[in-house]
């Protein structure tokens, strides 16, 4: 019978017992799913998905506030999601959190949006921030759930739309042309023949901007008699964007 | 408790083989009112809950260019949905701003991801055009990091979807060279790699993704590959779709429209 060579044994051995670790690293270090559905750990997966959501989905909140959303969807706004402008309101929604979520009233949260950008697509509804009423909160204006602003006075844009446009967005929107013209019904009609007629008196600013006027506390008041000199007043205010240094 | 039975079987005046055919007829209505049951209860109780198979999915992701208004509201959403860092180096998603002059190079700028809007330049009038385009984890097919991962700890889901094993990455980066997308970053708290995973907890559920949820304009779309009636499908159809860096052949999931020449 022939010897195995000495040298051989303790090799043999070596071999055995790294094999041994290799097979208890194996064991130790490659976790349990590894390889079951591909050269990763399956359970993995399962971990991924069970990371829990933040923003719940406009769904959820029509059980509370349907109201708001039948309102946006027949709206240009119809196409943002709840939690678009108010943020994450998952824990709101199922109640985990007494915290309610943002309401974003600043100019800053709309104009992220519809400031303007040379980078929107063109026909997007976009504005100049320092021409479209300054230091004014959009949601003065605009209903943030259904922001389209009422046409004024539509009777008078088909015409004069210049004048309306300018109108509309300064802080003599909330003012009826007629406040301070006075319009024959035929004007309409007639626009020539029937003329319309410009304030001539200084009382129409008067009856809402004079010291002793009925109008709402926001209105800015001045001293008829001295304000303004000898000029008229609309010599250095435009009536119909009288914000508009002139 | 039916082989107890059995050995009494004498008592009950049964001999063995009415016995054994009893045993052989009532066994299978228990086996079958055992195993249906309390299936049936589960049902009225409410639906069992419907296991998620991601073998039956194929999903993918459609931006469309041309509606894109540069708001990032997705970026910001993605933040909030998945805990990433504040810091304006950490994106799964973000928007860039393409600016292409008359003449040179397109200006690509992304100050914090879009999140805070992008400032308007009083020098346009030099712009030829410009554009927005969102950014995110393509989902290739063929990923180069999942190539890349020494340990299997980035891999593709059966349904399609790149993630990263949170519990076996050893945060060697390697990955975040080979990504020619620049989707992926190091948590700096946790140490590993970490990327978009199309809200693979959304998603999973039925849910969209948070940045799809939130986009204004639809100018990303989700849905399975392949199905008819899916929002994606309808993309595909009605747009000429590209995907970025098409030469790689990487073979992205993320799939979009009106993206420029220079769009990278
Ligand atoms: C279970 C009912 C419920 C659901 C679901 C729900 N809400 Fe509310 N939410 C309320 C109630 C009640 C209030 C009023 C709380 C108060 O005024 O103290 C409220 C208030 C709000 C407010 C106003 C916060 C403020 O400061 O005035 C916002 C915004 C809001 N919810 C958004 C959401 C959004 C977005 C969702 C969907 C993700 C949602 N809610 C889902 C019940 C609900
Ligand atoms: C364009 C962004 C925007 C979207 C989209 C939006 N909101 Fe609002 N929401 C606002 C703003 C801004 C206010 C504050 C309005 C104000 O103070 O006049 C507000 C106010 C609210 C309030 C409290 C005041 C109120 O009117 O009762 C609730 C509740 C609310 N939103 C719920 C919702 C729900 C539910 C949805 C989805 C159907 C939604 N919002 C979508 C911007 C938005
Ligand atoms: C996340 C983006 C987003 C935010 C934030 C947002 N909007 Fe809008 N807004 C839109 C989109 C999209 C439209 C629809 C545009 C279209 O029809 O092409 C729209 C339409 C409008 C319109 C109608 C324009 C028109 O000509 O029909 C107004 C007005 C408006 N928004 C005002 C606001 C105001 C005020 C706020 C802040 C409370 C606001 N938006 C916040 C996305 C936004
Ligand atoms: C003083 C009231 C007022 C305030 C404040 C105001 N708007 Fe307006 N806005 C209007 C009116 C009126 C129109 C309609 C003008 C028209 O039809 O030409 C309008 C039109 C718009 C439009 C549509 C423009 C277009 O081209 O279709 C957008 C968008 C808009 N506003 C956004 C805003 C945002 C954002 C803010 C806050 C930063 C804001 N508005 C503040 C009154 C206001
Ligand atoms: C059918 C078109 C039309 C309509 C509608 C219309 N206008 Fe006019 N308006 C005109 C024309 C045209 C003139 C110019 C008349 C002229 O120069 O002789 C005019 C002139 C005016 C003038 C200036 C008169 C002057 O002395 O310079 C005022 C003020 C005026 N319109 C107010 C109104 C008001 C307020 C309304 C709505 C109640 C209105 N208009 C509706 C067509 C119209
Ligand atoms: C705050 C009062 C006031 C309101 C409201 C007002 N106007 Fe005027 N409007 C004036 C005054 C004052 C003049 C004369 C300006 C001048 O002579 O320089 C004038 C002038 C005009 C003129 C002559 C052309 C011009 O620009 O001077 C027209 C047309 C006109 N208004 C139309 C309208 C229409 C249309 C509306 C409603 C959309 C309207 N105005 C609302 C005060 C007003
Ligand atoms: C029907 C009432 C009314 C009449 C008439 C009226 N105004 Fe005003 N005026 C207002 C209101 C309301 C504001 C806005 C107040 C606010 O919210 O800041 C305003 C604001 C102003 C402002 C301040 C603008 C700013 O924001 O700096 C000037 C200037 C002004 N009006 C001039 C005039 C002149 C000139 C006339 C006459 C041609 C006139 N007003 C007629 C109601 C009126
Ligand atoms: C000589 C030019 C001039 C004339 C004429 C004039 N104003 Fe003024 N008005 C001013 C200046 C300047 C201011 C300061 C506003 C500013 O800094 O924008 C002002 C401010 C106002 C304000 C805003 C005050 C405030 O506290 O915000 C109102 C309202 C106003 N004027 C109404 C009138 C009325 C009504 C008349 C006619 C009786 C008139 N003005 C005539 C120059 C004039």
């Amino acid at each position: 019978m022939r010897k195995i060579p000495q040298q051989l044994i303790p090799l043999a051995v070596l071999f055995i017992v790294l094999l041994g670790v290799l097979v208890v690293a194996r064991q130790l270090f490659v976790p349990k799913t590894f390889g079951d559905l591909g050269h990763y750990r399956a359970t993995a997966v399962d971990e991924v998905a069970a990371q829990p959501a933040a923003y719940a989905g406009y769904r959820v909140c029509l059980d509370c506030h349907d109201d708001i959303y039948q309102r946006k969807q027949l709206s240009s706004h119809a196409g943002l999601a709840c939690e678009t402008c108010h943020g994450a309101a998952a824990a709101h929604a199922t109640g985990e959190s007494d915290q309610l979520p943002t309401v974003p009233r600043g100019r800053d949260h709309c104009q992220l949006c519809h400031g303007y950008n040379s980078a929107r697509p063109t026909g997007f509804p976009q504005i100049l921030s320092n021409m479209h009423n300054p230091g004014e909160a959009c949601v003065k204006c605009h209903d943030s759930h259904s922001p389209r602003m009422a046409k004024g006075n539509g009777e008078c844009s088909a015409c004069h739309q210049m004048i309306a446009n300018q109108k509309a967005v300064s802080s003599h929107m909330s003012l009826d042309c007629t406040d301070c013209h006075t319009v024959p019904i035929d004007h309409a009609t007639q626009p020539r023949v029937v003329q319309a007629l410009k304030p001539n008196s200084e009382e129409t600013c008067g009856k809402c901007h004079a010291r002793g006027s009925s109008a709402g506390a926001e209105v800015a008041r001045i001293d008829m008699a001295e304000h303004g000199g000898r000029y008229l007043c609309w010599e250095c205010h435009y009536p119909h964007l009288p914000e508009a240094k002139l | 408790m039916n082989e107890q039975h059995g050995q009494k079987c004498d008592f009950v005046g049964m001999d063995r083989r009415d016995f054994l055919g009893a045993v052989a007829r009532t066994v299978p209505t228990w086996l079958m009112v055992t195993a249906i049951v309390p299936e049936l209860l589960a049902a009225e109780a409410g639906s069992p809950d419907e296991k998620y198979r991601p073998e039956e999915h194929r999903y993918a992701m459609a931006i469309n260019i041309h509606k894109c208004i540069g708001c990032g509201r997705c970026a910001d959403a993605c933040k909030t949905e998945n805990n990433v860092p504040r810091e304006p180096v950490f994106f799964r998603t973000w928007i860039e701003r393409y600016r292409v002059p008359f003449e040179g190079e397109a200006v690509v700028d992304s100050p914090n991801g879009g999140i805070d809007g992008f400032p308007t330049e009083d020098h346009d009038s030099g712009t030829f055009k410009a554009f927005f385009v969102p950014k995110l984890c393509n989902h290739c097919s063929n990923a180069p990091c999942v190539q890349v991962c020494p340990v299997g700890a980035t891999f593709t889901s059966q349904d399609g979807v790149v993630l990263v094993d949170k519990d076996y990455c050893v945060g060697c980066r390697y990955c975040i060279q080979a990504c020619p997308y620049g989707a992926r970053y190091l948590h700096p708290t946790e140490k590993v790699a970490d990327k978009c995973t199309f809200c693979y907890h959304r998603i999973t559920k039925g849910q969209p993704p948070a940045c799809v949820e939130v986009c204004p304009t639809q100018a990303r779309v989700f849905g399975e590959m392949g199905e008819q009636a899916s929002p994606i499908s309808r993309f595909m159809r009605f747009n000429d779709v590209t995907v970025l860096k098409s030469w790689l052949n990487t073979d992205p999931r993320v799939y979009y429209a009106g993206a420029d020449e220079e769009v990278r």
